[in-house]
């Protein structure tokens, strides 16, 4: 499916770390365009490593190889720190997992995401709260003055999603990597999450990449999706109903779901998935 | 199995007291699988650390198996019921090998050294009795899961209480535990109370499962309300609905 325009340009991208043989990431190739895009798999399937190797946050011990990598047109693995330092939080941004640990617990939320617009903006320091004020407030935050003095830990897990998405859609970015932005949050506010998310990144014309083991959710909200297992994308979809890998099969089916009660979920056949997927 | 009449749990004191659990009734029957779903802070672990016998400062009645329990149990009372914390990174000591975990309960209540029992417990959960000598940090969240309910079971109770068993893990992996929590009880005829917010996880475990709302039930679902989807209350429909994206 080719997408309108194209963030992101990636061409057999291999990650290993230090001198293990093993392909964390074993030659991914995939296009991004201003769409959501969903990348599913287990615990250790690299979806998380892919995510970060794009954002080019991987430590040194990581060795990060692609025929291509292309953001916004130009390759990223060739840039220095410096210039990854500018692009990050600012052209492309990272969404976090946990609100509780990836927020700065001792800065207050008004200054945190003030400091995004600081750095990356030729603003001053009172242009920038207002910006972040404003920016709370776009991500439904109600009462953002008292809000923005408190600090991370005065406020609540759905609450400090908001502030990070906040912080990291400031910038308008053309790309933005959420790498499970709702599995630490209750069902109920996940949705409120995503609708946000979603509202902000077609806004800005962004490329979202959607990083999560729920693949029903990610389903739900993405036009297409990538399964990951042990490094490598088994199989691309737009639809669950389209599965045809017995991995995407045995994710999907080992949900459990009320409308079709079962007396034993299934689990995955993993010889069987690795009979198909031979690795060296 | 378990009776539960007004339970009230507050914590604090003065000004800044703050009633947890408002007086909430209810029971389970042996063999029975009851869950309880709510958002966070609205209750329902605490409802699960007072019937452990890990809060102590509740009020009204708790009966397990007939007999009213103390505050402060006794090493009778508390073999009745055991809990499965939600984090498996958390609830395991870091520096203690396997062994030593599942031997611990046997020891803490005076049972005798428990060792012999290490390896049984570990394969009835589906482990290798090999894994006794490792570390927690040499399993996978899933396996570390495993050894907690094997943990639980140590004291052969007849009453587990799950607080999230499965919310820290990979839904391949889960699908996996559920099935094994489905296995015990079945072995062992056990009585689960399964406390979650994720009422997919919920409704598939559970016979019967109660609504809680800033410390209070609001709604009641059998199975066949859960199949077709049917609530009594605004709220229930409200997580039923976002459960479904």
């Amino acid at each position: 499916m080719p997408a309108p325009e194209t963030v992101l340009t990636v061409r057999n991208l291999t990650v290993r770390f230090a001198r293990s043989k093993i392909h964390a990431v074993d030659g991914v190739s995939f296009d991004l365009g201003t769409e959501r895009l969903g990348i599913v798999g287990e615990s250790g399937s690299g979806k998380s490593t892919l995510g970060r190797a794009i954002m080019r946050l991987l430590p040194s011990a990581a060795k990060v190889e692609a025929d291509q990598l292309d953001f916004d047109g130009a390759p990223l693995l060739t840039r220095s720190e410096r210039e990854m330092r500018s692009l990050r939080g600012n052209r492309m941004s990272l969404i976090m997992q946990d609100p509780r640990y990836s927020l700065n617990p001792v800065l207050t939320v008004g200054k945190q995401v003030a400091e995004a617009a600081l750095l990356h903006q030729k603003i001053g320091k009172k242009e920038a709260y207002a910006k972040a004020a404003e920016m709370l407030a776009r991500v439904r935050i109600s009462d953002v003055e008292r809000v923005m003095e408190l600090y991370p830990h005065q406020i609540s897990g759905g609450m400090g999603q908001r502030v990070m998405i906040a912080m990291m859609l400031l910038a308008k970015p053309r790309l933005v990597v959420a790498d499970e932005p709702t599995s630490a949050l209750d069902v109920s506010v996940r949705g409120d999450v995503l609708e946000l998310l979603d509202e902000l990144v077609r806004e800005n014309n962004s490329g979202l990449m959607l990083i999560s083991h729920d693949i029903r959710m990610v389903a739900a909200f993405c036009q297409r999706i990538l399964v990951m297992y042990k490094g490598r994308v088994v199989e691309t979809l737009t639809r669950l109903e389209d599965a045809q890998h017995p991995y995407t099969r045995g994710l999907i089916a080992a949900m459990p779901d009320p409308r079709k009660p079962v007396r034993r979920l299934q689990v995955l056949d993993r010889p069987a998935i690795d009979a198909l997927e031979p690795r060296p | 199995m378990i009776e539960v009449s007004n339970l009230s749990v507050s914590f604090g004191s003065g000004e800044r007291r703050k009633q947890v659990v408002k007086g909430v009734s209810f029971q389970v029957a042996k063999g029975e699988t009851l869950g309880i779903v709510g958002e966070s802070g609205c209750g329902k672990s605490t409802v699960l650390r007072s019937l452990a016998g890990l809060d102590r400062h509740w009020e009204g009645e708790i009966r397990l198996n007939g007999q009213p329990v103390e505050r402060v149990r006794s090493r009778e009372h508390l073999t009745l019921a055991q809990m499965v914390f939600q984090d498996p990174y958390g609830s395991i000591h870091p520096r203690h090998r396997i062994e030593r975990v599942l031997a611990e309960p046997a020891r803490a209540m005076k049972t005798g050294e428990g060792w012999d029992r290490v390896a049984p417990a570990l394969e009835q959960v589906g482990l290798p009795a090999a894994f006794a000598e490792r570390f927690p940090h040499e399993l996978s969240g899933g396996q570390r899961q495993r050894v907690a309910i094997a943990r639980a079971l140590m004291l052969e109770p007849e009453v587990l209480l799950l607080d999230e068993p499965t919310s820290a893990l990979d839904v391949s992996v889960q699908a996996e535990v559920l099935n094994l929590l489905a296995d015990l009880r079945e072995e062992r005829g056990l009585t689960y109370v399964l406390v979650s917010h994720d009422l997919a996880v919920i409704a598939h475990m559970c016979d019967r499962v109660l609504v809680m709302k800033d410390g209070l039930f609001v709604d009641e679902l059998d199975k066949s309300d859960l199949a077709r989807g049917e609530t009594h209350h605004a709220y229930s429909k409200q997580l039923f609905e976002a459960s479904y994206l």
